[in-house]
């Protein structure tokens, strides 16, 4: 049983990794092909790096992925202190409308963004850009914040709010002291989720982005349209290799804080 | 003093996805005139074929990463739990790649001269023709969204209550029975917002079906990309489409909604 | 953990070793030059360029993808820095792949260009439409530099709103060590020999094209009834075809996945000087003739940086560049004057005049209904079930529906029952 289940994990693991194994080995090859390695090189990384278009679009991706999610996060954390003060039947209402662009299928959040932009466009003459794509980002990112404040609010003890106010708080400072503590934990993860789905999204950009504001994800596609160079190869072996070192860092100072506790 | 502070969001509720949404529903009830009109919704059943496509593709990715995640969730929550979090935090990994790369790694590999092939090609077989097929875009879909079946199953099944499963082995059931019994209704949630994570994008994606499927195999998303920035500039059909889209998910939505008894649903 | 890791990569890397060795038949894809030329731009008017440095501007060019030397070879000029170097005006460039998606991005996306380069039917619509700004000639100065019969097209009378950038046919481009046919014609893309080796375009325009050409109708036909039957020639063709790409063109046909396909000679030579298995060529039955121009569309925030840009690229050391890179033939006497003969004479970019009077055409734009309805019918026949339609799936979808509600009613029924008790 243990032997089988080892052999299933390895199986899926292959599944999940082949493609992505297949992208770094051929990044290093010295010709164009996809299918014959011919020889070793580092070419395809410093093209990559004099790539205008490609930095550019990185700088962009990393601008609005830190505005939108640091938007998103105040605006979450606020919508959810308010939300969780509420009424049952407001409370519900109010809920199943930010479940909305969660449900929804990204295409059409894209497009119902793109109409709303077309409209106000034509008449208050802005153009699409980096202010279209970040409302569409923070649109898309304040429900992820939101519902991963709410649980904290439930395993919060509703009478520490008040305690704080009857020892000489004001309501403010006692929601700096004492409430917003209790709920980081939820707002740093809302952010964390926020700013990943804004560095990764492709659909909703693709219909909210303008002429100066390409994404990384929106050249990324452009490119597989076009005669595909390696440097495509190597951009993904790197983006592996951040994504890897920060899901490692993260594991081990998890898992350090976990020991930490035990010690305790 | 609480309640205004939440007023922002709700402002922007209304503006960013309210009123977007009654944008969707009015442009696909009228003509480029701003006429009253349902000749887009009735121009839609002419494309009902590419529907029921992506109704059936997205089915079979979803009942295929099901029966992949299940075990997989399993043994994942069965693991020493000191090595839990590293175990799952691998399987997770190709997930944080951007999923344009991921499919166009398929891309590479299912050609016919690509890796899959030459690697038949060892044994004298094939070449197949893999890539450009219908069954190209399922295992795209298949790849891009396994993780979304994996991590509700897992998150369900690490906190099923140990004593539960060991009391139904002390009743009598065996291995399979008490996995039937006991282990898939109490994971019931798990499976149920597995299914929608993964059956909702798949059923939309005008990505995958572009890249594996050849262009030849469209689906609702590639219909709608065409009617906005495509090659069939039509806005209010677009519109239209996803308003049928929207209906369509939300059916199935409350079909499976049904299933799930507890209404805690188990998000990310 | 780390040991299934480690297996996989051991594993992968064995797996990709195995493949190198079967595939060595595959030729090195690079062509190494012996000598790389550098290009240069010399402009004889330097004060006319510089009025703008220093303060700050910039344009946004919208350009078909692999359309622009890029500077992505060694030797090669990069025309977007080159431009920048030159006046200071800074370049934001993207592309599109069709004709009918830059109308949907100009129509519907509210986006700003300054620059775009339609081909002609697509101008001409965009004229009616009143989507370009006119072009002020007293500002281009290098227009003298394009060819006579290139000025005054019909698709824009007195050229008003385009200066043209490129032109070519459209052909065939096949492997010729599998194909090895004497005078091929339009009908290649439907033969069954070839069945699952054809790339077919993925736009409308040039797709009707090909058919129409095959069933002998105008080009330019805007009668139903010949759409229609240029459709249904197009449905046919599906069960043969590999895939309805773009510039995807390049990389499979450039990797042998396809072996044949329809498309612009231009794009032709660049994939000949790459891989000499490749070859072209223009069907005697006729095939269209497209002029792609620069145009300004409206609500341009920088017509004057724009008509410099236009100009820059009339500028004959830069048509030059371009023509050499992309491959395409260029409308700019300046620079046809420079090609070497080779390119002149080999027949592909430069067919002779007769050729040209008589078996090409260029496309016009249709009546919004005609256009309306080649959409619809597009659509229609990329839609439909290559294969033959299966009955079973609506039926067996709508049974498991049936079957889903069925048992929430008894599930719902079983529930009130224990909940009673």
């Amino acid at each position: 049983m243990k032997k089988l289940s080892k052999i299933y994990l390895a199986l899926v693991m292959l599944f999940l990794y082949m493609p992505i194994f297949v992208l770094i080995v051929f990044s290093f090859n010295v010709t164009k092909s996809r299918s014959v390695f011919s020889g070793f090189t580092f070419d395809w990384y410093i093209k990559l790096f004099h790539n205008e278009l490609i930095m550019t679009s990185l700088l962009n991706t990393i601008i609005v992925a830190v505005i939108a999610s640091v938007l998103a996060t105040v605006l979450g954390t606020a919508a959810a202190i308010g939300i969780n003060s509420m009424k049952k039947l407001p409370k519900t209402l109010v809920m199943q409308g930010t479940n909305i662009p969660i449900i929804n299928p990204e295409i059409v959040t894209g497009v119902s963004l793109m109409l709303l932009f077309v409209f106000f466009a034509a008449r208050m003459n802005f153009e699409f850009g980096f202010v279209t794509l970040i409302i569409a980002h923070i649109t898309f990112n304040v429900p992820y914040v939101i519902l991963n404040i709410m649980p904290k609010f439930r395993q919060m003890n509703p009478n520490i709010y008040e305690a704080a106010q009857d020892l000489g708080c004001s309501p403010v400072s006692a929601f700096f002291k004492v409430v917003l503590p209790e709920i980081m934990p939820g707002v740093i993860s809302g952010f964390l989720m926020s700013f990943t789905f804004s560095l990764d999204d492709f659909v909703v950009s693709y219909f909210t982005s303008g002429a100066t504001s390409q994404t990384l994800p929106i050249t990324i596609y452009s490119m597989t349209r076009r005669k595909v160079s390696p440097e495509i190869n190597a951009l993904s072996t790197i983006i592996f290799l951040v994504v890897l070192i920060v899901l490692v860092a993260k594991n081990i100072i998890e898992r350090r804080s976990v020991l930490k506790k035990g010690v305790k | 003093m609480k309640k205004l502070i939440s007023a922002p969001y709700l402002l922007w509720m209304a503006v960013f996805i309210i009123i977007p949404l009654i944008m969707v529903a009015y442009f696909a009830f009228t003509t480029t005139d701003g006429a009253f009109t349902l000749d887009n919704l009735a121009a839609v059943s002419q494309y009902s074929n590419i529907f029921i496509r992506s109704i059936w593709l997205a089915a079979i990715a979803t009942v295929i990463c099901l029966i992949i995640s299940y075990p997989l969730a399993l043994i994942l929550a069965r693991i020493d739990k000191s090595y839990q979090s590293t175990v799952l935090m691998i399987v997770m990994l190709p997930m944080w790649m951007n999923f344009l790369l991921r499919t166009y790694a398929w891309m590479t590999l299912l050609g016919n001269n690509g890796l899959i092939n030459a690697f038949f090609g060892l044994f004298g077989l094939g070449p197949f023709k893999m890539l450009n097929t219908q069954g190209a875009v399922v295992l795209g879909m298949v790849y891009n969204y396994l993780p979304f079946m994996i991590l509700p199953l897992y998150n369900v099944l690490a906190k099923l209550d140990k004593s539960v499963i060991e009391a139904a082995q002390d009743l009598g059931c065996n291995n399979t029975k008490t996995l039937i019994k006991v282990i898939v209704p109490l994971s019931m949630p798990g499976i149920m917002s597995g299914i929608t994570m993964v059956f909702v994008p798949a059923i939309s994606t005008f990505i995958i079906s572009r890249m594996l499927g050849g262009g030849s195999n469209l689906l609702i998303g590639d219909l709608i990309e065409m009617q906005f920035l495509g090659n069939s500039y039509n806005p209010n059909l677009g519109a239209a489409i996803s308003l049928v889209l929207m209906v369509i998910i939300l059916l199935i939505m409350t079909i499976l909604n049904q299933f799930d008894e507890d209404d805690d649903r188990v998000l990310m | 953990m780390k040991k299934f890791l480690l297996a996989l990569t051991a594993l992968s890397v064995a797996l990709m070793c195995g493949c190198s060795h079967i595939e060595e038949y595959e030729e090195d894809i690079e062509t190494t030059e012996d000598e790389v030329e550098i290009q240069t731009v010399n402009v004889s008017n330097k004060d006319y360029y510089s009025r703008f440095k220093g303060q700050d501007i910039s344009i946004n060019v919208y350009n078909w993808g692999e359309y622009i030397p890029d500077g992505s070879e060694e030797g090669i000029l990069n025309v977007n820095e080159e431009f920048t170097k030159l006046t200071g005006i800074k370049v934001n460039y993207s592309t599109y792949a069709t004709n009918e998606e830059l109308y949907a991005k100009l129509k519907g996306g509210a986006s700003t260009y300054d620059i775009i380069i339609p081909s002609d039917y697509m101008i001409s619509r965009m004229i009616k439409e009143n989507m370009l700004e006119p072009i002020d000639m007293s500002e281009i100065p290098n227009f003298s530099n394009i060819m006579e019969k290139f000025r005054d097209p019909e698709y824009d009378p007195g050229s008003k709103y385009s200066v043209p950038y490129t032109w070519g046919t459209v052909g065939i481009i096949y492997d010729k060590t599998v194909v090895d046919e004497e005078d091929i014609g339009w009908d290649i893309l439907w033969d069954e020999d070839y069945a699952g080796s054809i790339l077919m375009f993925d736009n409308p325009r040039d797709a009707f094209a090909i058919a129409e050409n095959l069933l002998g109708y105008s080009l330019n036909t805007e009668d139903s009834e010949e759409l229609r039957k240029a459709a249904e020639k197009l449905k046919e063709q599906k069960k043969v075809i590999q895939a309805y790409v773009m510039d995807e063109i390049f990389d499979k046909m450039g990797a042998g996945e396809a072996i044949i396909a329809p498309y612009y000679a231009g794009d032709a030579v660049m994939l000949m000087d790459e891989f000499e298995d490749l070859d072209f060529v223009i069907p005697e039955s006729g095939t269209n003739l497209f002029i792609d121009a620069v145009c300004i569309p409206k609500g341009c925030r920088n017509k004057e940086a724009a008509e410099m840009y236009i100009n820059f690229l009339c500028e004959p050391d830069v048509a030059y560049a371009v023509a050499d890179y992309i491959g395409y033939s260029t409308p700019n006497q300046a620079t046809f004057e420079m090609l070497d003969d080779e390119v002149k004479e080999d027949g592909i970019s430069y067919p002779d005049d007769d050729f040209i009077e008589e078996k090409t055409t260029v496309f016009c734009n249709l009546s919004d209904e005609a256009n309306l309805e080649m959409q619809t019918l597009w659509t229609e026949m990329k839609s439909s079930e290559e294969q033959t339609p299966n009955r079973v799936i609506v039926p067996a979808f709508m049974a498991i529906c049936v079957i889903a509600s069925l048992v929430i009613l008894i599930r719902r029924y079983i529930k009130k029952k224990k909940d009673i008790f």
